[in-house]
């Protein structure tokens, strides 16, 4: 049994929210200056530039990406020959995040009672926390700052068996349309295909963790993410809904078993501004 | 593609020349409002009281930006979802609102309520905010300082960068813009 002790996690998850938050990952950053080449609309062309010069900014003077520095999710991969010691695991992701927004001057966007006060929590707490027991004796950390927007923007859908890869391209295809510019395109969408009602979601969720580029390991789902970009890109929304041919960096397909009777489908968008930063510890 | 170099408050004048799809440079004041701010707004509206503002002429962004770091006035400071704000819009277009920046479109009933009160919303790159905080040269908070980051501040803009979605005579660019990149696969 290994151990971890709550203070480096939480001191790891201050350091990479406040990462996440000014650092775009480099296959973004590339997927940025490819959509930049590849469009062809002059107002689109001034949208990704400034996207991209952004990012430099951003990433020289270590300022936010975006002002909306997300509710912050986190994705454990916890090996199951880890012992963590110390405390609380909770409190110290909670912890972490609380410090890492105070101290590095990240937008405070959690507010408590959702349906009456809406009050806010002050720094960024309490944290998504989604944990998944893993082989091994190491804990993976991805912090993803999920941007309001484009959260707005999620999809959910339970099709007839039958409805197969029509059914969810169409429903992908209207879920991006309808969005327009609220979820900040060039996108990334993400695909949960299958398990149940929750569980499609947190799939949507967790393909925009795959880095842009790296191929699906699924020959048939790869090829059916390559149709769907093609699909979402000739709907012609283009960068920040002003028109033109990059409306998508990336379709990220995750699928799982379903019941006999199902066909769950969720969408879960991700803005241009992808940000995701982990550790293992 | 036209370029203009705006100087807010926006003229008849101004508003007259703007057409969808332009793209500008605002320079001036404009107030901050997001959605608990708008909502307070439209609720004293309502209650036939004062605004804390002065709305008549004035132009919205909708922003709510992070804390500015020491010795800095603003943190990033990119636009949030106009949609949401259109529950409010109409009230505060009828109490004088000449314009609107924020991303994505408006609803039909905003649209034609700009037309009518001869007022314009422009689009800015949402995602861009560290950018964008640099065009913003002065902040001040002037109303619902309770409400944190949505409180209201004066800003001032100087050669902010931001393209006009719907224009006095119907025009609507991200409308206009998929109609012409959209194609079959």
């Amino acid at each position: 049994m290994r151990e971890v002790h709550v203070d480096q996690i939480r001191d790891t998850v201050q350091r990479l929210c406040q990462e996440a938050a000014c650092l775009l990952p480099e296959d973004v950053v590339g997927a940025l200056q490819t959509a930049r080449k590849r469009e062809e609309s002059p107002v689109a062309i001034k949208v990704l530039d400034q996207i991209l010069l952004n990012a430099d900014l951003a990433r020289e003077e270590m300022l936010p990406l975006c002002q909306d520095t997300g509710t912050t999710v986190l994705f454990l991969d916890l090996g199951q020959d880890v012992h963590i010691t110390g405390g609380d695991l909770h409190e110290a992701l909670s912890a972490g995040v609380g410090a890492g927004y105070r101290e590095g001057f990240l937008r405070a966007s959690i507010v408590d009672r959702p349906f009456s006060s809406r009050t806010n929590t002050k720094d960024n707490t309490p944290p998504i926390v989604h944990t998944e027991i893993v082989p091994g004796d190491q804990l993976r950390i991805q912090v993803m700052p999920k941007g309001g927007g484009c959260e707005n923007m999620s999809r959910f859908t339970i099709m007839l068996p039958s409805a197969g890869k029509p059914g969810i391209t169409e429903f992908l295809l209207r879920t991006v349309d309808e969005s327009g510019g609220n979820p900040c395109p060039p996108i990334i969408a993400g695909v949960g295909i299958g398990g149940t009602a929750e569980h499609a979601m947190y799939m949507a969720k967790r393909a925009l963790t795959r880095k842009i580029g790296d191929p699906n390991p699924d020959a048939e789902e790869a090829e059916f993410e390559a149709e769907l970009l093609d699909a979402v890109n000739a709907l012609g929304v283009g960068p920040q809904a002003v028109g033109g041919t990059q409306t998508a960096m990336g379709v990220h397909v995750m699928t799982h078993p379903t019941h006999i009777a199902s066909l769950p489908v969720a969408v879960n968008l991700q803005c241009h501004s992808a940000r995701l930063k982990e550790a293992v510890l | 593609m036209a370029e203009h170099q705006i100087t807010l408050p926006l003229s008849d004048d101004v508003i007259e020349s703007l057409r969808a799809g332009d793209y500008v440079y605002l320079s001036g004041p404009v107030y901050t409002a997001r959605d608990a701010a708008h909502k307070r707004m439209v609720e004293t509206l309502a209650r036939g009281e004062q605004l804390p503002i002065d709305i008549r002429g004035a132009t919205i962004y909708y922003v709510g930006p992070t804390p500015a770091k020491p010795g800095e006035i603003i943190g990033s400071a990119g636009p949030t979802t106009a949609m949401r704000m259109d529950p409010f819009t109409v009230p505060l277009l009828e109490a004088g609102l000449k314009g609107a920046i924020g991303k994505g479109g408006r609803g039909p009933e905003v649209a034609s309520a700009l037309a009518g009160h001869k007022a314009v919303y422009f689009l800015a790159v949402g995602g861009a905010g560290a950018l964008l905080g640099r065009q913003i040269t002065g902040v001040e908070i002037v109303a619902y300082e309770d409400l944190g980051t949505e409180a209201i501040r004066l800003m001032q803009l100087e050669d902010f960068p931001a393209v006009v979605c719907n224009d006095i005579y119907g025009g609507d660019a991200l409308e206009a813009g998929k109609a012409k990149w959209r194609h079959a696969v």
